[in-house]
């Protein structure tokens, strides 16, 4: 055998791998794919949510994209407990400022940071919130405290359609 | 695999057999030569047999009346338990089954701890066994999920959020096994997929770690290599087959007794409350079976890595026959390890005990502790132990200690090896 033909053999099976590997990946994407939402699941994407009815002191739960959504009517106490922390007594440093656009208004997704659960109101050793399923505590701005969970309670994307009226999503 | 070549006494058989050795195979299970000195504690691969196939069975006729949707499944189980005909036996059969299924399971695995069932030569038999330890833990938390209570959507929503913890592409993979932004219908849909599909790769798994195991034969309590078939072993059929089932009623008692007189004290009353987005239950508890591991989760403050420390505590195990350095296999002949086994065991059962408690105060600090030596267990004591420890003489033969001397020679030399 000639030196030649070896190497044409060579390129020809490198070739008819990477060919192969290019229609396996072709096919097994959407497989996979298939898993992620889907637009039935995407189209629900806002809630407008009437929040007339709320009095200082009070939170509501709504339900967005399947997951609670706690609006909060903060007291004067509160804002100012939330205001008055050290940016280093925190785990995961936000301003105050920065997650209620309107103080008095606290809007943010109500499920823990750890592994998902729903904290519950008005609990735990910062007067915000306590996650009963592995014992974070959140402060009244919603913010971890103690406890095994990483992050801030997320603040959804919202806003004030009108004084009475906001838009999460 | 069989010792000798066999052939069908009858034509059709002899015919058949030349075309597809099945009668092959069925001569070489009948006539395994298996260990004479095999206890009862060998007689959980045969249970844990029992239970896979029960748990198809029941599995299979379940799902002829339950209904994957969200809006539908808990009702659809309610109906099982009230409207079905036997619906409730079999129902209960499948859940407590599941429970049953992991008691034999861990029987089954502290038995191969304390004898090295794990070590040389057997050691892809172990692996086999970790892999199929996996599938049964996958199959049964999907499986708690499908009725749609309380506690199948929080255990649900925990368990999928583990994945969160990993950097960067966490959420994405978290969405993705959610098909939504939540658990909801498309998750409750796929989990039934797999939990139909997952038993049947255990099956297949079985079949080789059969397999594996009737290449060198079972371990025993003695753990020393014998020849096969020799005075030392006896025929499966009818020797094991007998023990095997008897050990199995003994087991089935067992079983009917939480079947028929305490059907839902391994349950928890939460996951008769159809699941509630909005509410998570006071206090989550996985399943008994996976509490230690739940406690280890629990015992590290930090998300990622605790979920880090739970998966190793599980696939640390498939490194064990590595992690072991001793030559010796049983602990008969082991009196260090002997010892450190129990509190191994005590370690696991504690830490069984501090995942249903609430993780705080002493609790926690008590799972802090059992989830340190549970793997000092495994990192250090184990590898140490080997070169440290100072063996008792390990008989020649199955026979040796009864009898004298050993039938056979190659065992003897093999033996004599260990002693230096």
């Amino acid at each position: 055998m000639s030196d030649k033909k070896p190497k044409r053999r060579e390129f020809l099976f490198t070739a008819s791998y990477a060919v192969g590997a290019v229609g396996v990946g072709a096919v097994v994407w959407p497989l996979v794919d298939q898993m992620n939402p889907d637009a039935s699941v995407k189209a629900l994407a806002s809630t407008e949510v009437d929040v007339s009815s709320v009095k200082p002191g009070n939170t509501i739960t709504v339900l967005w994209r399947g997951k609670p959504v706690f609006i909060r009517r903060r007291t004067p106490e509160e804002i100012l407990e939330a205001k008055s922390v050290k940016m280093e007594d925190l785990k995961h440093p936000e301003k105050d400022e920065d997650r209620a656009k309107d103080p008095e208004w606290l809007v943010m997704l109500g499920v823990c940071t750890h592994l998902g659960c729903v904290p519950l109101n008005d609990k735990g050793d910062y007067d915000g919130w306590f996650c009963p399923c592995h014992g974070s505590h959140y402060d009244t701005s919603g913010r971890i405290r103690k406890g095994p969970a990483p992050l801030n309670m997320e603040v959804p994307k919202y806003e004030f359609v009108n004084a009475n009226t906001i838009k999460i999503g | 695999m069989s010792d000798h070549e066999y052939t069908p006494t009858s034509k059709v058989g002899k015919w058949f057999n030349d075309r597809l050795p099945l009668l092959t195979l069925a001569n070489h299970l009948t006539d395994y030569p298996t260990p004479k000195n095999l206890n009862y504690w060998w007689t959980f691969g045969g249970i844990l047999t029992f239970c896979l196939i029960t748990q198809i069975v029941t599995g299979l006729t379940l799902a002829m009346h339950y209904i994957a949707h969200a809006d539908m499944a808990f009702e659809s189980v309610e109906h099982i338990m009230r409207d079905v005909n036997y619906g409730w036996l079999i129902r209960y059969i499948h859940s407590n089954g599941a429970s049953m299924f992991f008691l034999a399971v861990y029987i089954h695995i502290f038995r191969s701890l304390f004898y090295g069932s794990y070590k040389s030569p057997r050691e892809i038999i172990w692996i086999i066994g970790i892999i199929i330890y996996l599938l049964m833990m996958a199959a049964a938390f999907m499986g708690y999920v499908l009725p749609w209570g309380q506690m199948s959507f929080w255990g649900a929503t925990v368990i999928t959020n583990l994945f969160s913890a990993i950097p960067l592409v966490g959420e994405g993979i978290v969405t993705w096994l959610w098909g939504g932004y939540s658990v909801d219908n498309p998750t409750l849909t796929r989990f039934f997929t797999l939990h139909y599909l997952i038993p049947f790769l255990i099956l297949g798994l079985v079949v080789l770690h059969i397999w594996a195991l009737h290449v060198p034969g079972n371990n025993n309590p003695v753990g020393i290599d014998i020849k096969k078939p020799s005075k030392d072993t006896v025929p499966f059929h009818p020797y094991i087959v007998i023990k095997d089932g008897f050990a199995l009623l003994m087991f089935m008692i067992v079983f009917a007794f939480f079947v028929f007189y305490s059907p839902n004290i391994l349950g928890h009353a939460d996951n008769y409350i159809e699941a509630n987005p909005m509410v998570t239950p006071a206090h989550i508890v996985p399943e008994w079976y996976l509490l230690p591991f739940y406690a280890i989760l629990r015992s590290v403050p930090d998300k990622l890595l605790g979920v880090v420390a739970m998966l190793s505590a599980i696939l640390i195990l498939a490194v064990l026959p590595w992690l072991d350095t001793s030559k010796i296999r049983s602990a008969v002949f082991r009196p260090l390890y002997k010892q450190f086994y129990w509190i191994l065991l005590a370690d696991v059962l504690i830490l069984g005990y501090m995942g249903a408690m609430p993780a705080e105060g002493l609790y926690l600090l008590i799972a802090r502790v059992a989830t340190a030596y549970y793997f000092l267990h495994f990192l250090v004591i184990l590898p140490v132990l080997g070169f440290k420890e100072k063996t008792l003489p390990v008989p020649l033969s199955i026979t040796e200690p009864v009898l004298g001397g050993s039938p056979n020679l190659a065992t003897a030399k093999h033996n004599e090896s260990f002693d230096k």
